[in-house]
C-alpha cells in the first residue's frame, strides 16, 4: 500500500510535467493540425536556460566569471546568499528563474513559428512535420554545441535543507515533488480559466474552430498563433526546469522521451482538447510510476509507446476527443 | 435524331485529324534525340547520362585501388558505412518517395536485420562446417531482408488506416521500442547492451575472403600491392548489394506496382476509386522498404563483425529520413547525393582533420558528427520552406509513345481502334 | 438497347431508401433510384443537396448507414471502393482529383490497375509476361488519350493541363477502367461555352460507342437537357423530383429552382409541397422512359437506340 501511494506520487508528480508539456502539444494542433515535433525541445531548451539563470542566480563560481565579462553583474554576489538562502530569496529566485526561462523559451517558440512554420502553413501537413523534426534536431545540438552535452543542476541551499513533508503513516513526500504538483495544478487551472474565458483565450478557441472564420471576424489569425506558440514553450519550459531541479542534471537529449510521453498524453486525451491533455498527461505520469514499480524498469518506455500506438491505432479520437470524418 | 448522330461523327474525324497530326510532332518535341530505350523498350534514356553512369561505375570501381595506394584505405570503412546508409535510405524512399508515407523509425528493421543476421549466421556456421562457412552470409543476408520484410508486414497491419503524422510517430514509437528491447536482452538472444556475438562464438567469415586476401596482389607501381583488405572487401560487397538495391528499386517503381504507389501518393480516394487496392499498395511499400533496411543490416554486422543496439537511436532514423527528405524524395539520384553529401561530409572532415592537423580521432569525430546534425537540421527546416521537392527532385515518367491507334490502321476512326480494344471485355489485360 | 430485358432482369444499379447519416446531418435521405444499362441519367440539385455523397456512397467511400445500393444485383455496403471499380463503376471527381505529379499517360495508366494483374514478382525481375503487359496497358492508356483527344499532351504533367483538359483527362481515366457504369461528377463545371458543347459529344459518344451506362451531375441545365434521358432531382439529400427531361423541365418547383432567378430559395419553399405531391412516384418510379413521352425525348432516346445499333455493326464490319 504504501509502497503503491509512493508510487502514485512519483506518477502524479511526473504526470503534471507531461501535462505542462503536453498542452504545448495540444494547443499548436488544435490551432494549426500540425503535431510540432520540435516542442520536446522546447522542455529541453528551457531546462537549460533554467540551469543557466539559477547557476547565475545561486552558483558563486558562476557570478564570478559573468562578472569578468559584464561587471554589472556582480551586484548577484551580494544577492546571492539571500537568494540560496532565505524562504523568502528562494521564491524571489524560483520566480525568477521560472520567468526568464519561459519568457525566453515562449519568445524562441513565437521564433520558431514565424521562420520555419508559417512558411508551410499551406503545405501538406508532413512538411510541416518534417521541418519540425528538423527544427528538433537543430535544436539539440545547438544546446550541445554551445552549452554541452549534460548539466549538473545546482539545488538550493534552501530547499536542500527542507525536509520531507510526512503526509500519513510513513508516506513522506519530497518538498520538490510537493512544489512541482501545486504549481503544476495552478498553471494548469490558470491556463484552463485564460482559454474559456478571456477574450484573447476565446480568439484561440474560434481560430481552432476555424481558421477562416476568425479571420473573417476580424481575429488577427497570425497573432493568435503566435501567442499559442509563446504559451506552448514557456509551459514546456517550466516543466524543463522542473525537471532539472527534481533529477538534478539537464541533457541536451532529454527531450525525446518527455516529449513522446506528453504527445502520448496529449493524444490519450483526445489531442486539440485542453482537458484531455491535463488528463492523459497524470494518467500517463501514474501508469509510467506504477508501471516501473510494478512491471519492469527497463520496458518502462516500451509501455508508454505501447499505450501511444493502441489508442492511436484504436481510439485516434482519445478520451476526451471527438472523432472526426474525413471530407472526401 | 441525325443531329447528334453527325455531331458525334464529325467530332470523332475532328480528334483523329487532330491525333494524326499531332502524333509525329508531340514525339518529336519531347523525345528529340533518343538513343536506346532501356529496359522494357518505353523509357527513354540520353547517351549523355548512360555515358555518366558508366563513368560513375569505373570510378566506383576503381576508388579502391586509388585510395589504398594513397595509403587512404580508412576512408574505405567510411565508405562502406555511406553505402549502407544509402540503401536504407533506398529502403525508406519507397516507404515515403514512391508511397507518400513517413516513417521515423528506420533503425527499427536496420536493427532487426542486423540481429536476425547474427543470430542466424552462428548455428548455421556450425552446421555447414568449415568448408561451406562462405556460404552463410548470403543466407543469412536473404534471411535477414525477409524477416525485416516480415516485421515490415507485421508493422503494417495496425498502421494501415493511420493518417500521416500519426504514422509517422506511431513508426516513430516502434523504432524505440525495438531498441529498448534489444537492450534488455529478451529470451537472452540479444545479448542486452553488451551485443552479439556472445563470447564464445565466432562469425563467419564471407564468401571468398580469404581466398581474395591470400591471391590478389597486384602490383601497381614499383612499391604498392593492392590487396583485399577486410575493409575493400566489404566496399566491394556493399557497392554490388547497392547497385542491385537500385536497380531492382527502380523497377519497381517503373511498374504497375509502383504506379500503384505514386496514384495512392499523390491521392488515395482517386486512386481507390481507380481500382488501386490501398491496403495491397501499403503493404508492399512497408514489405518492400524493410526489406533492404534488413539487406544493409546484415551487411553492417558482418562488416562490424559483431553488434550491440546503440547504432540503431532515433538519431539515425532521423539522418535516413534527412538523406531521403533532403536529397529529394521519390528520386534515387537525390537519395545517392543525399547520402554521399549527409553521411560522406563528416567523413571527409574528420579525415581531414586527423591526417592533416594530427587530432586525435574521438573528439573531432562526435564534434564534426554535432555540427553536420546541427546543418541537417537547419536544412531540412530550409528545404522544407523552400525547395520541397530535394535537392534533385523526383523526375516525372515520361514514355515514348507507340501511337499505335493511328499508325497502320490507316483510316480506321481511332474512337473505334478504342473501343475494340479496351472496350469492357474488349481484349486488353492479358 | 434491350430495354425489354432490362425491365425484366432488373436495373444495373438500383438504389433502396439509401441513407447516409452524418452526426444529425441525413446528407443523403432514403434515396430510391434505378439506373438501366445503356441510358444517360442525370442527377441534379443545389449545391449541399448530396448528389456527390450519394456518388460517394454509390463509389464505396462512404457505405450507407440504411438502405441498400445494388450494382448488377450485388450490394455495394461495406465493398471498398477498389472492389466497385472492379465491378465496373468508375467515376470523376466534382474538384478535379488527377494525379498531379504524374503524367498524363501515366493518369490513364492508372486507370488500367483494375483490368491488370503484374505483381511484385513481375516487376521486381522484368519478367517477359510483365513486359507484355505494361507494353499493352501504355498501349490501351494511349487509345484511351486519344479517344479524348489528349494525346498531345501524354507527356505533360497533369498539373499543367488546361482546366478543360484536366476534366477530360479524368475521364479517360475512369473510362480506362473499363467501366460499365461511369459516373461523371459535374464534368461541365468551369468550361465555357465550345468545350462544354465538345463535352456534349464526349459524353454521347462513352454511351453510343462505348456502351457505357452515364450517370452524371451536372449544374449546366444546357447540358443536363441535352444528353440525360432520365432525370433525379435531389434536394437536403431527399429525391424531390424524377422523370424525363421534358417532365423535370415542366416541373414547377424545377423551373423555379433552375431556370428562374432564385435557385435555391425556391427548391427550399417547395420542397416539402413536392415530397408530398411526389411521394408515391419516389417509390415506385417508372421504369424506362414512357413511350408517350415529349416527341424531343423520344428522338434521342430512338436516336441512342439507332447508335448502338450502328456502333454494333460497326464493330462487326472491323471484326470481319
Amino acid at each position: 500500500m504504501e509502497f503503491f501511494v509512493q508510487l502514485l506520487i512519483d506518477g502524479l508528480t511526473l504526470g503534471g510535467m507531461y501535462a505542462l508539456i503536453a498542452l504545448g502539444f495540444t494547443l499548436v494542433y488544435g490551432i494549426l493540425l500540425m503535431i510540432n515535433f520540435a516542442h520536446a525541445e522546447m522542455f529541453m531548451t528551457g531546462g537549460f536556460i533554467g540551469y543557466g539563470v539559477l547557476n547565475l542566480l545561486s552558483n558563486e563560481s558562476t557570478i564570478a566569471t559573468a562578472s569578468d565579462f559584464f561587471a554589472p553583474l556582480s551586484i548577484l554576489q551580494s544577492t546571492q546568499p539571500f537568494f540560496t538562502t532565505t524562504a523568502l530569496g528562494f521564491i524571489l529566485m524560483m520566480l525568477i528563474v521560472f520567468g526568464v526561462a519561459a519568457v525566453l523559451t515562449g519568445l524562441l517558440g513565437m521564433t520558431i513559428e514565424r521562420f520555419a512554420y508559417r512558411p508551410l502553413r499551406n503545405s501538406p501537413r508532413l512538411c510541416a512535420l518534417i521541418s519540425a523534426l528538423g527544427m528538433s534536431l537543430f535544436l539539440q545540438n545547438f544546446v550541445l554545441l554551445a552549452v554541452g552535452h549534460r548539466m549538473v543542476f545546482p539545488t538550493p541551499e534552501f530547499l536542500a535543507n527542507l525536509n520531507a513533508v510526512p503526509l500519513f503513516g510513513s508516506i513522506r513526500i519530497a518538498p520538490i515533488d510537493l512544489i512541482i504538483f501545486v504549481t503544476c495544478l495552478v498553471l494548469l487551472f490558470t491556463l484552463d480559466r485564460f482559454v474559456s474565458k478571456s477574450k484573447l483565450g476565446k480568439a484561440m478557441r474560434a481560430t481552432s474552430q476555424d481558421k477562416d472564420a476568425a479571420g473573417l471576424m476580424g481575429i488577427n489569425i497570425n497573432s493568435v498563433i503566435a501567442l499559442t506558440f509563446f504559451i506552448g514553450p514557456a509551459l514546456g519550459a517550466v516543466a524543463g526546469t522542473f525537471f532539472g531541479l527534481k533529477y538534478g542534471v539537464v541533457t541536451f537529449n532529454m527531450g525525446l522521451f518527455p516529449g513522446i510521453k506528453a504527445f502520448t498524453a496529449a493524444v490519450l486525451g483526445g489531442i486539440g482538447n485542453l482537458r484531455g491533455a491535463m488528463l492523459g498527461g497524470f494518467l500517463i505520469g501514474v501508469l509510467e510510476a506504477l508501471a516501473s514499480g510494478y512491471l519492469s524498469i527497463a520496458y518502462r518506455d516500451v509501455i508508454t509507446f505501447a499505450i501511444l500506438i493502441l489508442i492511436l491505432i484504436f481510439r485516434p479520437g482519445g478520451l476526451l476527443g471527438e472523432s472526426v470524418v474525413e471530407k472526401v | 435524331m441525325t443531329n447528334t448522330k453527325n455531331t458525334s461523327k464529325n467530332t470523332t474525324a475532328a480528334y483523329e485529324d487532330q491525333a494524326v497530326k499531332g502524333k509525329p510532332s508531340a514525339a518529336e518535341a519531347v523525345f528529340g534525340n533518343i538513343a536506346k530505350p532501356m529496359f522494357s523498350g518505353k523509357k527513354a534514356t540520353t547517351p549523355l547520362k548512360i555515358a555518366l553512369t558508366a563513368l560513375l561505375l569505373v570510378v566506383l570501381f576503381v576508388l579502391p585501388i586509388y585510395l589504398q595506394g594513397m595509403g587512404e584505405a580508412l576512408l574505405l570503412a567510411s565508405l562502406v558505412g555511406i553505402g549502407l546508409y544509402v540503401i536504407l535510405a533506398l529502403g525508406l524512399n519507397i516507404v515515403i518517395g514512391y508511397a507518400g508515407m513517413l516513417d521515423f523509425g528506420r533503425m527499427a528493421f536496420y536493427a532487426v536485420g542486423t540481429y536476425a543476421a547474427i543470430i542466424l549466421a552462428i548455428p548455421l556456421a556450425n552446421l555447414l562446417g568449415p568448408s561451406l562457412e562462405g556460404l552463410v552470409f548470403p543466407v543469412v543476408m536473404v534471411g535477414a531482408g525477409l524477416v525485416a520484410a516480415f516485421v515490415g508486414w507485421l508493422l503494417s497491419l495496425p498502421v494501415m488506416r493511420l493518417r500521416g503524422d500519426y504514422l509517422a510517430i506511431v513508426t516513430l514509437g516502434f523504432g524505440e521500442i525495438v531498441r529498448i528491447t534489444l537492450q534488455n536482452n529478451p529470451f537472452d538472444l540479444t545479448n542486452g547492451l553488451l551485443g552479439l556475438p556472445k563470447s564464445g562464438d565466432f562469425m563467419p567469415s564471407p564468401p571468398f575472403f580469404e581466398y581474395l586476401r591470400d591471391t590478389v596482389q597486384w602490383a601497381i607501381g614499383n612499391e604498392f600491392f593492392f590487396t583485399v583488405t577486410r575493409n575493400v572487401y566489404w566496399y566491394y560487397m556493399v557497392l554490388i548489394m547497392l547497385i542491385i538495391a537500385i536497380i531492382v528499386v527502380r523497377n519497381q517503381d517503373n511498374s504497375r506496382l509502383g504506379r500503384s504507389w505514386a496514384a495512392m501518393r499523390e491521392d488515395e480516394v482517386a486512386a481507390s476509386a481507380m481500382g488501386v487496392n490501398i491496403t495491397k499498395a501499403k503493404t508492399w511499400a512497408f514489405v518492400l522498404g524493410a526489406f533492404w533496411g534488413g539487406i544493409a543490416g546484415a551487411c553492417f554486422g558482418f562488416f562490424l563483425g559483431g553488434i550491440s543496439p546503440e547504432p540503431f537511436s532515433f538519431l539515425n532514423s532521423v539522418i535516413v529520413l534527412a538523406i531521403v527528405v533532403i536529397g529529394g524524395m521519390g528520386s534515387i539520384p537525390g537519395v545517392l547525393v543525399g547520402g554521399v553529401l549527409i553521411m560522406g561530409f563528416p567523413e571527409l572532415i574528420r579525415w581531414f582533420a586527423m591526417n592533416h592537423l594530427g587530432q586525435a580521432g574521438g573528439d573531432i569525430q562526435s564534434m564534426v558528427a554535432n555540427f553536420r546534425n546541427l546543418f541537417l537540421g537547419l536544412l531540412m527546416v530550409i528545404m522544407m520552406a523552400v525547395r520541397t521537392e530535394g535537392l534533385i527532385p523526383m523526375k516525372p515518367k515520361f514514355y515514348k509513345l507507340f501511337g499505335k491507334a493511328k499508325s497502320g490502321k490507316g483510316d480506321n476512326s481511332d474512337a473505334s481502334a478504342a473501343t475494340t480494344g479496351a472496350a469492357p471485355k474488349g481484349g486488353a489485360g492479358s | 438497347m434491350n430495354k425489354v430485358v432490362a425491365e425484366h432482369q432488373g436495373y444495373l444499379m438500383q438504389a433502396t431508401n439509401a441513407t447516409i447519416q452524418f452526426g444529425g446531418l441525413r446528407a443523403v435521405d432514403s434515396v430510391n433510384m434505378n439506373i438501366e444499362a445503356g441510358t444517360i441519367v442525370a442527377l441534379i440539385g443545389p449545391n449541399g443537396a448530396g448528389k456527390t455523397t450519394f456518388f460517394n456512397l454509390l463509389t464505396g467511400i462512404y457505405t450507407p448507414t440504411e438502405g441498400e445500393i445494388l450494382f448488377e444485383g450485388r450490394s455495394v455496403s461495406g465493398k471498398k471502393t477498389h472492389v466497385i471499380a472492379d465491378w465496373g463503376i468508375s467515376r470523376t471527381f466534382q474538384n478535379i482529383r488527377l494525379f498531379k505529379e504524374m503524367t498524363v499517360l501515366e493518369n490513364v495508366m492508372v486507370g488500367r490497375h483494375v483490368r491488370t494483374h503484374s505483381g511484385f514478382f513481375g516487376a521486381t525481375f522484368r519478367t517477359p509476361s510483365f513486359r507484355r503487359e505494361e507494353r499493352q496497358i501504355q498501349e490501351d492508356a494511349e487509345r484511351w488519350l486519344d479517344f479524348v483527344g489528349l494525346t498531345d499532351h501524354a507527356n505533360d504533367l497533369a498539373a499543367n493541363l488546361p482546366y478543360g483538359a484536366q476534366r477530360r483527362l479524368e475521364i479517360a481515366r475512369a473510362l480506362a477502367t473499363e467501366p460499365k457504369l461511369v459516373c461523371l461528377d459535374e464534368p461541365a463545371a468551369g468550361m465555357n461555352e465550345s468545350e462544354s458543347a465538345d463535352l456534349d459529344d464526349l459524353i454521347l459518344r462513352i454511351r453510343d460507342e462505348l456502351n457505357i451506362t452515364v450517370f452524371l451531375i451536372e449544374h449546366d441545365m444546357k447540358v443536363v437537357m441535352n444528353l440525360a434521358e432520365y432525370i433525379y432531382v435531389l434536394d437536403f439529400g431527399k429525391l424531390i423530383a424524377e422523370g424525363l427531361p421534358a417532365e423535370i423541365q415542366s416541373n414547377p418547383a424545377v423551373i423555379e429552382a433552375y431556370l428562374g432567378q432564385d435557385m435555391e430559395a425556391a427548391i427550399k419553399a417547395k420542397r416539402q409541397a413536392l415530397l408530398e405531391s411526389r411521394g408515391e412516384k419516389v417509390a415506385t418510379p417508372p421504369a424506362t422512359p414512357a413511350p408517350e413521352a415529349a416527341p424531343e425525348e423520344a428522338v434521342m432516346d430512338s436516336d441512342g437506340v439507332v447508335m448502338v445499333m450502328d456502333a454494333d455493326i460497326k464493330e462487326k464490319n472491323d471484326a470481319a
